[in-house]
């Protein structure tokens, strides 16, 4: 596939995505903007596109960079415990830390991601069976743990209910003034481009990237500070996104191979298309009503992984 | 006598096994050689019934495996992979024990006692018949797991490369009671072995096999020739004769 | 110690934490506290040894330590059925709906869920690693569906699928009692004509098949009577996802045997234990505040993460 033909899939249906919604937009009315519109463009419309477009796309190269450094196609922030970690970290912040902004909050959220995130890899290291299934497997219970901390809490302040509406993902809350936080995605984003060829150099393994002078260390926690960052900060703006990181690179991977450098453009592009649909998808279902993010991406993406499952299963035996 | 005729394997599109046919003569020590990859331990998994054939039939004493009870099967044959790498908290003797699930269904009687002292003697792992096995070397071990195969007091004893991670002299040793397996109690043993020379001078009958099809097969004799070889594995061989034994020398 | 004087050890400690729970402060409250206070001891019973025997035999067959059936999904299937019910039909009418009914059509809805899990991975000749994996994702998914449903109920409403989301033995219906009773003898019943084969199974595939196991009959039946036995513990108290793992871990460490006689009675015993001195603390430490389950997932977890990281027997 061209990157070309992801590009203008992201065109129109981002021009889709603007002229979708209870009240009224159509494209004639850009021409003509009354003070309601344009508020409804400004500060509901676009502010959505954009957090859209951020977050799919910063998720997917997440998931690509966990899955070079740890060397397992499986491994994403849904599947290492980074997600469940981060809304620990939102969930803790909210509590003893109400008052404080945003930022702050994000820096919690970020500081518990990184923190699950390293003890997830650290337990990898420890695994004796590199099973590629048995390890998405360890992850997923692993996270599960971390939200049985996080629901262990929330019981205890009676917030259950809240923790879910929260941290559910969801777009159909983002207006202008309170998803800024998501812009910090970008110069994350650059920076793991940048650093795309160590990244691919790390993933060999530890003893070859020394032995091209690498400092895999160094490299290996820049990779997942950055993916911590990321997902904190689409999960205390957007919510939580299941198996999105998981399956765009591995989309991608199939028909591109596993240069990363090459495969970062497209899984860019391909997870801001995704998104993107799915979101439009559970704005149109059941009209006027909305199905959050959380749950489309939920359904399509489980799906594509077991798919993704039974293929290589298919290629191994 | 284990017969099998015109056996197919497929791996996903990769032909494994085609249409192999061997007849394997009781009393003897089998082995079975060839380069990686060529289909071996592929084919010695299906004799022992741990894999499933895609088509073709493998008999033993006349009797098909598949239509054959399990439980029947293994008084008959016995399979040692490879790596027998277990996390159990088990002693030597317990697993030597565990030979005789197929007669006593673990409720171990007076006999089956005596088979597993008698495997145990056999194999000389009195001395350590009460270690854990997570205490012991890899040619222990190894050991071990062939007590547990003899107490199992099959007819057919099949291996899996037996002499993997094993040095010299523990690779030595094993090859050693396995032949006393053959010439003492008269039984029959198939080897997967990709050391040449260990199976020109133990082997009985030597199967080659290469891309999933039998190439040759014959008495060390008759297969330990230059000739021969080079047809197998693609590389030059030099054979000399050594005290009555076919020695190749492939090192330089 | 051996096994057997260690069997007798946990028998003995299983029987003081039961009366101690059972008679602790009754106060002469002989005839309406002593028969609820059984009822919570059978129920604990009941959930305690399916959980514990249902782990360690999924362990046997998988041959790993770290693995639980409580995450192949059962449990948000579970939480999907009552927020579902909830949603449709509103709380009122879920108090007023037959308890049997409600309670067998939940085991019902969880024994089919795994009866198809198991029907699509068989056929297809994959591993135990991959049908958990699978029902991991179906687990995330019904999570997924749930709390999209949960943000949509009156908060109200809401209490009650919370009271769901967390195993509680504090109000157990008696009449439930004695039909999961039934269900989990008969099943057990059936187990023990395929129980001899677990020590031989522990040794891994080849060598039950070696052995002369019908490895791959033997390993369906066991994992259909798994699924039975956690759907009904799960639809009788609720989910406890890491009270198998804890249990059973600790089993092993304590009992230092691989034989599963002493495994499984010795399983059932600390689980016993665990549940109801869990309870005893929940009721007169925290009095109320916390909920068993929480706290149990809490700690199992924890120990789960240390198990990993010690990175044994994986």
């Amino acid at each position: 596939m061209k990157l070309r033909y992801l590009w203008i899939a992201l065109f129109v249906l981002s021009v889709i995505s603007i002229f979708v919604g209870v009240q009224d937009l159509t494209p004639l009315d850009l021409f003509r903007l009354g003070d309601g519109q344009s508020l409804i463009l400004l500060s509901s419309r676009l502010p959505r596109l954009i957090s859209i477009i951020i977050a799919g796309s910063s998720i997917s190269i997440c998931g690509l960079i966990m899955q070079q450094l740890s060397r397992n196609k499986f491994v994403s922030p849904t599947t290492a415990g980074t997600m469940d970690a981060a809304r620990l970290g939102v969930l803790v912040s909210l509590l003893i830390f109400a008052s404080a902004s945003p930022l702050i909050k994000m820096l919690i959220a970020f500081a518990f991601a990184l923190g699950g995130t390293l003890l997830f890899m650290k337990i990898l290291d420890s695994i004796k069976m590199k099973d590629t299934i048995f390890i998405p497997l360890v992850g997923l219970m692993f996270g599960n743990i971390i939200s049985s901390v996080a629901t262990f809490i929330a019981y205890k302040y009676d917030l259950i209910q809240n923790m879910s509406s929260w941290l559910h993902g969801d777009f159909s809350m983002i207006v202008s003034g309170q998803f800024e936080l998501i812009y910090i995605s970008i110069p994350l984003l650059i920076f793991a481009y940048l650093f795309a060829d160590k990244f691919t150099i790390a993933g060999m393994g530890e003893e070859f990237a020394k032995n091209l002078g690498l400092n895999y260390q160094q490299v290996v926690r820049i990779g997942l500070a950055i993916v911590a960052m990321v997902t904190a900060s689409v999960v205390l703006t957007v919510g939580m996104i299941p198996f999105l990181g998981l399956i765009i690179p591995n989309i991608v991977s199939i028909y591109q191979g596993d240069h990363l450098k090459k495969s970062l453009s497209h899984t860019a592009v391909l997870g801001a298309v995704f998104v993107l649909f799915c979101d439009i998808l559970g704005r149109i279902v059941i009209y006027p009503y909305e199905i959050s993010i959380s749950l489309t991406v939920g359904i399509i993406g489980s799906g594509i992984f077991i798919y993704l499952l039974l293929r290589r299963r298919a290629y191994d035996t | 006598m284990i017969r099998v005729n015109h056996l197919f394997k497929k791996y996903g599109r990769k032909q494994v096994i085609e249409d192999v046919s061997i007849q394997i003569e009781k009393g003897k020590i089998t082995s079975f050689i060839g380069p990686n990859g060529a289909g071996k331990s592929t084919l010695l998994s299906m004799i022992s019934r741990l894999i499933a054939k895609d088509a073709g039939e493998i008999t033993i004493d006349d009797q098909d495996l598949t239509k054959s009870k399990n439980r029947d099967l293994a008084k008959k044959i016995s399979i040692l992979k490879q790596s027998n790498f277990t996390t159990l908290r088990l002693t030597v003797r317990e697993l030597v024990s565990f030979g005789r699930f197929p007669y006593s269904q673990g409720k171990l009687t007076e006999t089956d006692w005596k088979h597993v002292d008698e495997a145990i003697r056999y194999l000389n792992l009195e001395d350590i018949q009460h270690r854990y096995l997570d205490q012991l070397s890899g040619g222990q071990q190894q050991r071990a797991y062939i007590a547990m195969v003899v107490a199992q007091d099959t007819e057919y004893i099949l291996l899996d490369e037996p002499l993997n991670n094993l040095d010299m002299k523990h690779a030595v040793q094993i090859m050693k009671i396995l032949r006393r397996l053959v010439d003492d109690l008269g039984k029959t043993v198939v080897i997967v072995i990709h050391d040449i020379n260990f199976a020109s001078c133990y082997s009985d009958h030597i199967v080659a096999l290469k891309d999933g099809k039998v190439v040759r097969e014959g008495a060390p004799h008759e297969m330990i020739h230059s000739s021969v070889l080079k047809e197998i594995y693609n590389m030059d061989f030099n054979v000399e004769r050594f005290n009555n034994h076919r020695i190749c020398l492939y090192y330089t | 110690m051996t096994p057997k004087a260690k069997t007798i050890l946990l028998t003995a400690v299983s029987a003081v934490v039961v009366t101690i729970y059972l008679f602790l402060d009754l106060g002469g409250n002989w005839d309406y506290a002593l028969p609820r206070r059984i009822a919570k001891v059978l129920a604990m019973i009941l959930t305690g040894g399916a959980i514990a025997l249902s782990t360690t035999v999924f362990q046997t067959i998988t041959n790993n330590r770290i693995l639980t059936p409580s995450i192949m999904g059962l449990d948000s299937l579970y939480l999907l059925i009552q927020t579902v019910v909830i949603f449709m039909v509103g709380s009122t009418t879920l108090t007023m709906m037959n308890n049997h009914i409600h309670f067998l059509m939940t085991v019902g809805i969880m024994i089919l869920f795994s009866g198809v899990l198991y029907k699509v991975m068989f056929r297809g000749g994959r591993n135990v690693y991959f049908l958990l994996l699978i029902g991991i994702i179906f687990g995330t998914l019904f999570q997924s569906l749930s709390s999209f449903m949960q943000i949509l109920i009156d908060p109200n409403e809401f209490q009650i699928v919370q009271d769901k989301m967390f195993a509680s033995f504090n109000n157990i219906n008696t009449d439930l009692l004695w039909i999961a009773g039934a269900l989990i003898l008969a099943v057990t019943l059936y187990f023990l004509r395929f129980a001899k084969y677990l020590d031989v199974l522990s040794l891994g595939r080849d060598q039950a098949v070696n052995l002369g196991v019908e490895y791959d009959y033997v390993v369906k039946q066991f994992l259909i009577i798994i699924a039975v036995l956690v759907s009904i513990s799960t639809a009788l108290v609720g989910p406890i996802t890491f009270l198998g793992l804890l249990v059973v871990n600790v089993t092993y460490e304590f009992m230092k045997t691989y034989r599963h006689r002493y495994l499984l009675t010795g399983s059932l015993l600390i689980s016993v234990i665990t549940l109801v001195g869990g309870q005893l603390i929940v009721e007169k430490v925290f009095t109320f505040t916390t909920t068993l389950s929480v706290i149990i997932n809490f700690v199992g977890g924890v120990y789960f993460i240390y198990l990993l990281l010690k990175g044994s027997r994986t």
